[in-house]
């Protein structure tokens, strides 16, 4: 049992991302960089936050060339599990791993704040009674606004794959649409920071509740240890 | 041959940074304005020759990597030879 934490240039919450499973979950964390063409039987990749390639030509379409999404591509595709949080929910969401797409926010501003989030009902894992109807996980992001067309809006709410949405919309999501997850269940992301949310001095603790429900999707045992 | 990408928010997605640019345009005194979309354009310079296989190529790299077709439209034009 391992988590893969990626690193391309521009990454910048890989840190926070590595300990929060590292030090939160008391998990073996590691670091795997963009160029390298396997996951070393990782478990969970987690695509983290940040500017990946400066955001040049749009937020992740750059990215989600990297050597090393071939690999992640290969490991979603046999179940394995995929968390992406902020830069990384637009990458997986570029490379067609999760539907829709994160443009500018409503506003045209970076938003960093803490939001509350009601949680969805998406499957046995993620849903209110196990992690509690409400959230408060930090955001930081300029394009954060989720779209989808009408037909991918039609399969989100009848696969349940919506997994948690803002009380207050920061960013003019679709539906408040804050993270979705993929068909299958084992493709998870989000513009909420669950990476700066385990720390006694972060807004909250929530992003360790978060972290266990990913886990428990695939590894009920292991969301359980260590808990 | 040059060729010019042109890629611009599909028509149903909410454009908010063509939204505000046509606030300001307004505020410039723009009357009757209907509607604004930012887009970009990307030009290439390219050493080959026109072909139906070039421009397959073209669409294929258009659609994966140079616009996000869930969010926008692309379309090129090609100059020179």
């Amino acid at each position: 049992m391992n988590i893969a934490v990626l690193q391309f240039p521009g990454s910048n919450c890989d840190q926070d991302a590595f300990h929060l499973f590292a030090s939160g979950l008391g998990l073996p964390t590691r670091y795997v960089w963009h160029k390298d063409t396997g996951l070393g039987g990782a478990d969970l990749v987690v695509v983290p936050g940040g500017f990946s390639y400066g955001d040049y030509l749009r937020c992740g379409a750059i990215a989600r060339f990297s050597p090393v999404m071939a690999a992640v591509r290969e490991h979603a595709s046999r179940g394995g599990l995929v968390l992406g949080i902020c830069n990384g929910f637009q990458i997986l969401c570029e490379a067609g791993l999760l539907p829709g797409a994160l443009i500018r926010n409503s506003s045209l501003e970076y938003r960093c704040m803490t939001c509350e989030l009601a949680v969805a009902d998406a499957g046995p894992s993620f849903n209110p009674a196990v992690l509690g109807g409400r959230l408060r996980l930090p955001i930081g992001h300029g394009e954060g606004n989720y779209r989808i067309d009408e037909a991918g809006r039609a399969r989100l709410e009848s696969n349940r794959q919506v997994l948690l949405r803002y009380v207050d919309n920061p960013n003019g999501s679709l539906d408040s649409i804050a993270g979705v997850r993929n068909e299958a269940g084992n493709v998870f992301g989000m513009m909420p920071h669950p990476d700066r949310a385990f720390e006694r001095f972060h807004p909250s603790r929530d992003g360790l509740a978060v972290a266990r429900a990913v886990l428990a999707s695939r590894l009920p045992e292991v969301a359980r240890a260590s808990a | 041959m040059k060729i010019k990408v042109f890629v611009t928010p599909k028509r149903n997605v909410l454009d908010p940074q063509g939204a505000a640019v046509g606030h300001a345009l307004e505020s410039l005194g723009l009357k009757g304005l209907k509607g604004t979309r930012v887009g970009k354009v990307i030009e290439l310079e390219l050493d080959a020759p026109d072909s139906p296989q070039l421009r397959a190529q073209l669409d294929r790299l258009c659609g994966e990597l140079l616009s996000n077709p869930v969010i926008e439209d692309y379309r090129y034009e090609i100059t020179g030879r």
